[in-house]
């Protein structure tokens, strides 16, 4: 597969033999190298020969496309596949490390903080923090010692949170906080975040960004993962990225004068021309349209989560929905689809001339709306079922006779969706568990296709999904509007929603603050919207983090 | 290696219980000096575990929507009593008790539903209660008597194929089933090959199709002249037909229907199968009152078998049940089971039962080695799932690769191509 004795080009070599040589540990020598890094599953090579170098107090960032083996690398590093499981040699401060568990790797002074967060939500911030590293004399807690020290490490990280509050009564950004506060309460002298902002909101990505700033000031030495370029563009000093397990290079920010492009050049190995793929609108007539919609929270009365909204579709048309975390978006568009998310106040939707009343899911998919979820893994699928039958599986009905299912339709089907969608997978007998998040999305996709809607509800379709597979994404996107279905598109991720819409709404707190044309909108305009305050309703959503 | 799975199919937990039920018959058949695999101790296999077998099939539902039913012997019971006593004292004929028992049990099962669907009450203590529910309710109809059966209701339970036709040494009716049951796979198979071809799906390789079906058709011959040759007056019993009725009828329901499809679709991941339009408050509905309606049929078949309804009838069954369910593969979590795996782990246990009690091992000594069963069975399908690990066939298979001629997986460097490494490749996605 790779010349075995060659490290990935452009890993610095030369400086990592010096700094290991030096006891003083200047800042800018390196505290980490990983050399020639190789791990095995049987019968897949997940790393080949990876390399790389980690400076003191640098943050660096790590790049690759979904399954490029950002993820086991760092597995490797942490002990979670314990030394003996790769070959390869890794070096902390200066000494050959194995570590055989993640104790041994967090004793050296290297945290990991996941993707999926790792907190129990009924305990305490402070009995997280302090979770298997508790503050006790033979046994028992103390309860006041660990307070005072919950109640430091939350303001060395800036949340102003009552330690006794439960993780369940705060939100994933402040969450994400709590993470790294645990992290720092071990004395941590390298930290690793898998996708941190994953699941944030612009505000709180942005907190959680000069966090990590204010630590590597400090001298905290980061390694991030991220798929969101910008923020490693902003963020990071070194850049190492990996391509199909190997290591294809490592670039300095501020030397190399790297740029989004830059990065995105050497994930895929080629050059991106566009991030969106050509698309002459074609758009026809309003067809649908939603007035005066108005949602209670499910088991909040007194709250709205969707309040008097106005907006309409035409047919051809990908409209965008921006707004902030916990703006409403998903609220307003499961409350859609059939009621599937709170409580039903007023409003009318009228499709085609027709005023729906969507009762229930099936009511929705029957007049021909599809809703592909935000969450594809715990909402949009079901990871024990195959291909064929996830995707015939929201309107069976289709391929039934009598109560029996057509199973050479649901073949032919689900086989036509995997030529036209372009899923890699060896057949659609294949487990959706086994497909990479872009070919899963691709197959909640033909699930939604294969309902035959007129109006697609999009809830962050990319969300977790490589630069190659979004491109993909967009452009059957693209091909569902000129097919002169309507699109409604939900992100979070405001270059998408301008390389896509042809309009865009705009939601705050639960309500349409405003709409603009492909022409008019940018980045700015649509941040000032998205943050216009609502009138009425104090009690409403507000941003979860300050 | 390779060989043998593509002769059984892909399915490495359905074709381990197989085999290790097959091994199972060969190590008592040696171990009993050729007891085992005799007509009449076959047939009495098959009537002392019919009633576990068909609760099994209910449960094997209720696992896969992500419940549990813990009430099955205590609903079993309250039936049996209620359809004897009203036999016995409303003089209904044996049809009619059979339908009265029927619609007793969907009843219970509707009660149990709404808890479980409509109210959301955990179907653990919802069937909790059921079962000191229904017990109670069995010793207080019937005073904690026995009530016996008419003879034209025990067949049910004690019955057999009649004899028809001229002698033949054998039982013609057990025999022409056989031969049908043999004859009707053939066809099949051969349709449904017919049809991937059409749809120019991968096929399997002509001979491995016939070396199945020629190892299906001697098993059913097999069994067919043992259930045959008994002595007179014994053949296949009835209570297996309704047995083997219910397989079929469930297999293909779980398989194949809508309802099937959305029972695997609320256990795999309710959520995702309410926003595709599934109503899993029906399904779960649904499963619960089939489960009852079932264990109201075991228990008749108990019933009948006894020729008495008791106020001790099924206790322990659901344990039975459950049991063989999570033998025949299915996870504690939901959404994976199948109807004829649950069947294969319920012979499991039927035949190391009949064994053990053919050598006069006591019962002490025979829960704990089911006990035990149980744990390793369950305990050899995590290992296989867990990440990380090659599957103990997988790693047979492999090892015969290395050696043998027969490679035709090709050099798996994509991670889709290693086909029967799983949890291997799932961890890699992960892990990515």
């Amino acid at each position: 597969m790779s010349d075995p004795s060659n490290p990935a080009p452009g890993s610095s070599d030369a400086d990592v033999t010096g700094a290991a040589a030096n006891p003083v540990h200047p800042p800018g020598s390196v505290i980490l190298e990983m050399r020639d890094i190789t791990k095995e599953f049987p019968g897949v090579k997940a790393l080949a020969n990876v390399s790389m170098a980690v400076r003191r107090g640098e943050v660096h960032a790590i790049c690759g496309e979904n399954g490029a083996g950002k993820s086991t690398l760092m597995k490797v590093l942490s002990g979670v596949h314990p030394a003996g499981t790769y070959e390869g040699e890794i070096h902390f401060e200066g000494q050959l490390s194995e570590f055989n568990n993640i104790r041994d790797s967090e004793h050296a002074g290297i945290v990991i903080i996941h993707q999926e967060l790792a907190l129990i939500p009924e305990m305490s911030i402070a009995e997280n923090i302090f979770l298997g590293n508790e503050t006790a004399a033979g046994g028992v807690i103390d309860w006041l010692a660990t307070r005072v020290k919950a109640r430091e490490l939350l303001a060395r990280v800036g949340l102003d949170e009552e330690p006794d509050t439960k993780i369940r009564d705060i939100g994933v950004g402040k969450q994400q906080l709590v993470e790294i506060a645990k992290a720092l309460s071990k004395d941590v002298k390298l930290l690793i975040l898998d996708e941190p902002t994953a699941a944030l909101n612009e505000g709180d990505s942005q907190h959680l960004l000069d966090l990590i700033a204010g630590l590597r000031s400090k001298g905290v030495t980061c390694i991030m993962i991220s798929h969101k370029l910008n923020e490693i563009e902003q963020i990071a000093d070194s850049i190492t990225i990996i391509r199909d397990g190997k290591s294809i290079e490592t670039l300095r920010v501020k030397e190399d004068g790297v740029d989004e492009n830059r990065i995105i050049r050497g994930m895929v190995g080629r050059d991106l021309e566009s991030r969106f793929p050509d698309h002459t609108p074609q758009i026809g007539e309003v067809f649908f349209e939603v007035s005066n919609w108005t949602v209670r929270h499910p088991n909040v009365p007194d709250r709205l989560v969707a309040k008097h909204s106005d907006f309409f579709v035409r047919r051809g048309e990908i409209v965008g929905f921006a707004g902030l975390m916990g703006a409403g978006r998903t609220e307003l568009m499961r409350s859609l689809f059939g009621r599937s998310y709170g409580t039903y106040v007023e409003g009318t939707i009228v499709k085609d001339g027709k005023k729906l009343r969507l009762r229930s899911v099936s009511d929705a998919i029957d007049a021909g709306l599809a809703y592909v979820t935000e969450d594809r893994k715990s909402l949009g699928l079901n990871l024990l079922d195959d291909i064929k039958r996830t995707t015939v599986s929201a309107r069976l009905q289709r391929i039934t006779r009598g109560f029996v299912v057509d199973e050479r339709a649901e073949y032919n089907y689900a086989e036509s969706f995997r030529k036209s969608l372009r899923t890699k997978a060896p057949n659609v007998d294949e487990g959706v568990a086994k497909l990479s998040g872009g070919n899963q999305q691709k197959v909640v996709l033909a699930k939604w296709l294969f309902t035959e809607p007129d109006l697609l509800i999009l809830d962050e379709p990319t969300r977790g999904i490589d630069v190659g597979a979004k491109f993909e994404i967009y452009g059957i996107i693209q091909r569902m509007a000129s097919e002169g279905k309507g699109v409604i598109l939900v992100s979070s991720e405001l270059p998408e929603l301008i390389g896509l819409s042809d309009r865009i709404y705009t939601i705050a707190e639960g309500a349409v603050t405003g709409v603009l044309t492909r022409e008019e909108a940018d980045q700015e305009s649509l941040m000032r919207l998205m943050t216009r305050r609502t009138h009425g309703g104090s009690e409403a959503t507000t941003l979860e983090s300050a | 290696m390779d060989k043998v799975k593509k002769i059984f199919g892909g399915d490495t937990r359905q074709l381990g219980m197989i085999f290790a039920l097959v091994a199972l018959i060969i190590f008592f058949q040696i171990w009993t000096g050729g007891l085992t695999l005799t007509p009449d101790n076959v047939i009495n296999i098959f009537q002392q575990n019919s009633y576990i077998l068909v609760l099994a099939i209910g449960m094997v539902l209720v696992i896969i929507a992500g419940h549990i039913d813990l009430s099955v012997g205590s609903v079993a019971a309250f039936v049996g009593i209620c359809v004897a006593i009203a036999m016995r004292d409303w003089g209904l004929s044996w049809w009619m008790g059979i339908l009265f028992g029927l619609a007793i049990g969907a009843l219970v099962g509707a009660w149990h539903g709404v808890w479980v669907a409509y109210v959301g009450i955990p179907a653990f203590i919802v069937t909790l209660s059921g079962m000191l529910l229904f017990r109670g309710a069995n010793q207080y109809v019937g005073k904690s008597n026995s009530v016996p059966v008419s003879e034209d209701f025990q067949v049910i339970g004690g019955g057999y194929l009649p004899e028809v036709g001229f002698n033949t040494g054998y039982n013609n009716l057990t025999v022409l089933i056989g031969l049908l049951l043999a004859v009707g796979i053939i066809i099949g198979s051969l349709r449904s090959r017919r049809a991937l071809v059409k749809l120019g799906a991968d096929v399997e390789d002509a001979w491995v199709m016939w070396v199945r079906l020629g190892l299906i058709c001697a098993a059913i011959i097999g069994a067919t002249l043992l259930f045959g040759s008994g002595r007179p007056g014994t053949s296949f019993p009835i209570a297996g037909m309704i047995l083997a009725v219910l397989v079929l009828v469930y297999g293909f329901i779980s398989n194949r229907t809508v309802i099937g499809r959305h029972i695997y679709a609320v256990g795999g991941n309710r959520h995702a199968a309410e926003l595709s339009g599934v109503k899993s408050k029906k399904v779960n509905f649904l499963v619960m009152m089939n489960m009852s309606i079932l264990a109201a049929l075991a228990g008749m078949i108990f019933v009948a078998r006894s020729t008495a309804s008791g106020p001790a009838d099924g206790v322990g069954w659901e344990l039975d049940a459950i049991a063989a369910v999570f033998i025949g593969g299915a996870a504690v979590t939901g959404g994976v089971g199948t109807v004829v795996g649950s069947i294969v782990g319920g012979l499991v246990m039927a035949v190391l039962n009949n064994g053990l009690q053919l050598k006069g091992i006591g019962a002490d000594a025979t829960q704990m080695i089911k006990g035990l069963v149980l744990l390793v069975a369950v305990a050899f399908d995590v290992y296989n799932k867990s990440a990380g690990r090659v599957s103990i066939l997988g790693m047979i298979a492999k090892s015969f690769r290395r050696s043998g001629s027969d490679d035709d997986s090709d050099a798996p460097p994509p991670p889709s191509a290693a086909t029967e490494t799983t949890p291997v490749t799932e961890t890699i996605r992960q892990s990515g």
